[in-house]
């Protein structure tokens, strides 16, 4: 499962480092969101598959009787998940409230902060 | 017992100009210019404190003090006074108490002069602390602090723009020397374990005969080179004239401008005698006293000239320096200590000047004499005194310099032409400064020329009445000065018996000369002064000017390379950060071996076959979707896959929170897609497309590759154990994830919380502001923007 999951994870990245590379701002969102499940998937796998068993305690225990799951990366996860939700929450206000004022996601054309030809600052002393 | 007492006494007298630097503005907001009275206490107490030593130090003993700063490293903050920081330190002491005091009446009613009181005294405490220190590190320390407050100093009138040249020349020379001369230091420490000067001086001909003589040598000189004002590093000497003149007075004469020397006679007895030293050392300092000279004379403002007098002064002390004799030696020391008093008197006497008849300008003085006869008076004492006219400290200096350069090669007699020539112009710049305002007739320019309060006038006399005393009283002069000094410079006790009485011989003929040469010359300035114009017309290019040109090439160099590493362009950083990100993958793993071995086939259940398809369709589909909707769509489709494979594989709460947060993703990004008039699609050509395809191909490879990796390696299930066996004995809790986020982890969950409220904040804000649209549609005018 792990082998399998490696390839797909692999995939995953690939096709978010793709979109990110884009100018297209959207399309670097689309790039943030796989890039989130990349991640996730990775930590997954790193924790290994060894029970599909959730990690829960039964009534009456003190422990999980049998093979659990690793609860470890999906507490990291479920964290994960979350703030990556709100980082893309963010991100997309953003590149909206951009193509509002500049009118265009082609981070070619958003020179606002750093102009194209800001020339030489003043040779004075 | 004595020990206690020189460690208190001297760390006393180098700690009060510092302790008085920081009462200066709160005295100076008390008493007004009256602090001034006050301030001078302190470099007065530390001349007392000095001169307790003096009996010890006269006669051929060394006062250490210090203790450990830096163990590990041995370095100390140690200090060591011998004749030539002694003389050195009650020079600077005794000058910057009449400094301190002249600032007060010069700089009466300025705004800042508490500021300028409190950088005053701090250059004192610097340059009284780099005579006075034994470790190498102490020494540099204080060395870059002078460098420090003379850029203050410098740039004190920091509303010109001139003002703020001359600040950033002087320190972007002086300091870049200093870090030249850590770097010798270093050397010296490292490669040949000399910790302190103690230790250089001891250490015979150990740095002579050290295979890095001469790396040490060039990066001893450059800082000595540079804060000496040696060409070509002399421009920032003149430059420096931008400061109020006590800053000249004192940095430009007696001060700063002689650490350089200083530090080569400090280091002459451990480096000097060499070929390259009695090479190197007399060609920068004969071309810097001739050149020097020659510019001084070529000046129309009086203060400008009495720089370039220093500058040819400070190459006459160099070339001696270089010439590294007995009386070689002692004719540096005595015209040391002499061209300290007369020219920081004439400095003032420059400044009062200005005070009274409010301009520099040569032309443009004349007959003062009657209005401000103190002055005149002053002004004459040091001018003699510079000139070498008997019976002043100029003299004794002028007869030993030519007594030690009187011999038949080509060598000594190069150095004694230039030697001759320098000082006769010197004389003609002398009396250009102390004469030529003060006779004649009085221009009708200047509107009720005056003379200055007690303070202005005291300093500037002081100083030309010791040059005389010295002379007439030599015996003594010689006994507790100029003699203890020589000797610490030469390395071995050395006897001057030189006196005002002149003696008929060479050197007495050739200063006879000299003073014809410099009559001639004072008379005929004029012609000089138009001769040296058109010659430097001539040249047209000059040190100056280079620096104005090194300032704007390195403002190029800086401008070029920001624009290549902030092109600004967002597709660029992001090429670069994954290609950064691929090495980081790749590189560890190949050179330390840890490439995973060829995966098995995975066996696998259908449904988990199913969704891992389904994960790879969705993302396939995201990149090639024709139109906006089918990527969003897509996009929920990996997404939903993800949540499958959490399900499938033991972990339900990761399945519910993914499926609601890609839910809530594909609504919101599908409600704000429809809203911009934008496709999807990508539009680039092919060639843009395929580079980026293969840089996101290596970098999924990279990551795929890792994971591998890491899943062939054991797993260590220590922590998870852990929380498996306490999740509930210790929290009560059944649900382990749940346990782990709110309890054994809950800090974190709190961090989580945190950011997702910053973010919604930011949103909120992101939201509301609406920056662009409102300016260009009602731009409002209280709103100005610079």
């Amino acid at each position: 499962m792990e082998t399998a999951l490696s390839l797909v994870v692999g995939c995953l990245f690939a096709v978010s480092l793709y979109l990110l590379l884009s100018k297209h701002i959207i399309r670097m969102l689309l790039g943030v969101v796989l890039l989130s499940n990349a991640v996730n998937l990775l930590i997954f796998a790193a924790g290994r598959v060894s029970s599909i068993a959730p990690p829960l305690v039964p009534e009456g225990a003190e422990a999980p009787l049998a093979a659990v799951a690793n609860p470890l990366p999906q507490a990291l996860i479920l964290t994960a998940i979350v703030i990556a939700f709100s980082f893309f929450a963010f991100l997309l206000v953003l590149a909206y409230r951009a193509y509002q004022d500049l009118g265009t996601d082609d981070t070619d054309e958003m020179r606002v902060a750093e102009p194209e030809d800001d020339g030489l600052p003043p040779l004075g002393y | 017992m004595a020990e206690i007492e020189a460690t208190t006494g001297g760390i006393l007298a180098l700690a009060l100009p510092f302790v008085a630097a920081a009462l200066a503005p709160i005295l100076k907001r008390i008493i007004g210019a009256h602090a001034a009275w006050v301030l001078a206490l302190a470099p007065a107490a530390a001349f007392a404190i000095l001169f307790s030593f003096l009996p010890e130090v006269s006669s051929g003993g060394v006062v250490q003090f210090g203790f450990d700063w830096i163990p590990a490293f041995d370095v100390r903050f140690s200090f060591r006074i011998d004749g030539l920081a002694s003389t050195f330190g009650l020079l600077i002491t005794g000058i910057g108490t009449l400094i301190i005091l002249y600032s007060g009446g010069y700089l009466k009613g300025h705004r800042d002069q508490g500021r300028f009181f409190s950088f005053m005294l701090m250059f004192m405490g610097s340059m009284l602390g780099l005579v006075l220190a034994d470790d190498l590190m102490t020494l540099f320390v204080y060395w870059e602090l002078t460098s420090i407050t003379s850029f203050l100093l410098i740039g004190f009138d920091h509303e010109r723009e001139k003002a703020r040249r001359g600040a950033i020349q002087a320190l972007a020379i002086t300091g870049g020397g200093g870090l030249a001369l850590l770097a010798g230091f270093i050397l010296i420490r490292e490669l040949a374990g000399l910790n302190s000067m103690t230790e250089v001086l001891a250490a015979g001909d150990a740095l002579r005969t050290s295979p890095y003589y001469l790396p040490i040598f060039i990066l001893v000189l450059c800082g000595a080179f540079t804060k000496s004002a040696q060409m070509p590093f002399h421009v920032w000497l003149p430059n420096a004239m931008e400061a109020p003149t006590p800053v000249s007075a004192y940095l430009h004469s007696a001060t700063m401008v002689k650490a350089g020397v200083y530090l080569l006679l400090r280091m002459q007895p451990a480096l000097g005698d060499t070929a390259l030293w009695t090479t190197v050392l007399p060609a920068f300092g004969a071309v810097t006293l001739v050149m020097g000279a020659l510019l001084a004379v070529r000046a129309t403002d009086i203060k400008i000239t009495l720089a370039y007098t220093t500058v040819s002064s400070l190459g006459l002390l160099v070339m001696l320096i270089g010439v590294s004799t007995e009386y070689a030696l002692i004719g540096a020391v005595l015209y040391l200590i002499a061209h300290s008093l007369f020219k920081g008197g004439l400095f003032m006497v420059a400044g009062s000047v200005d005070h009274g008849a409010h301009t520099r300008e040569i032309d443009r003085l004349g007959g003062l004499a009657r209005h401000m006869p103190i002055t005149f008076a002053a002004a004459l004492l040091c001018a003699l005194s510079m000139g070498g006219i008997t019976p002043f400290v100029g003299f004794l200096a002028k007869e030993e310099i030519y007594h030690a350069l009187e011999y038949g090669d080509a060598y000594h007699i190069a150095l004694m032409a230039a030697a001759i020539l320098g000082n006769a112009l010197m004389f003609a710049a002398a009396f250009i400064v102390a004469l030529k305002p003060f006779v004649g007739k009085l221009p009708e320019t200047i509107d009720h020329p005056h003379e200055g309060g007690f303070t202005i006038w005291f300093g500037p006399l002081v100083l030309g009445v010791l040059g005389l005393l010295g002379a007439l009283f030599y015996e003594t002069y010689h006994a507790l000065f100029s003699g203890p000094m020589a000797s610490a410079t030469y390395g071995q006790p050395v006897e001057i018996d030189i006196s005002f009485v002149p003696h008929l011989n060479l050197a007495f003929a050739l200063s006879l000369a000299t003073i014809a040469l410099g009559i001639v010359i004072y008379l005929a300035s004029n012609g000089v002064r138009a001769a040296t114009s058109r010659f430097l017309a001539s040249v047209g290019w000059g040190p100056d000017h280079g620096f104005d040109q090194a300032m704007r090439g390195l403002l190029r160099f800086s401008y070029f390379v920001t624009n290549r590493l902030q092109s600004g362009r967002l597709d660029y950083y992001m090429t670069i950060t994954v290609i950064a990100i691929t090495a980081a993958l790749f590189v560890p793993m190949i050179l330390g071996g840890a490439l995973p071995a060829e995966p098995q086939m995975p066996q696998l259940r259908l449904p988990e076959w199913l969704v891992l398809a389904l994960i790879l369709v969705g993302i396939v589909a995201v990149v090639v979707a024709k139109n906006r909707l089918t990527a969003i769509v897509s996009l929920g489709i990996q997404g939903f896959g993800t949540a499958l494979i959490f399900m499938l594989l033991g972990a339900p709460d990761l399945s519910f929170t993914q499926f609601m947060v890609e839910t809530l993703s594909v609504v919101i990004l599908a409600l704000v897609m429809t809203r911009l008039k934008l496709s999807p699609a990508d539009h680039r050509p092919l060639r843009e497309k395929l580079p980026d395809a293969a840089l996101a191909l290596a970098g999924g490879a990279g990551f795929a590759v890792f994971l591998l990796s890491i899943v062939q390696r054991p797993f260590d299930p220590a922590l998870s154990d852990f929380f498996e066996e306490y999740s509930y004995a210790i929290a009560h809790g059944k649900n382990i994830v749940n346990v782990i986020l709110v309890d054994f982890r809950g800090v974190d969950t709190m961090g989580e919380i945190a950011v997702v409220m910053t973010t919604g904040l930011a949103v909120l804000a992101l939201i509301r502001i609406r920056v662009g649209r409102r300016a260009k549609a009602q731009p409002d005018p209280m709103e100005t923007t610079p």
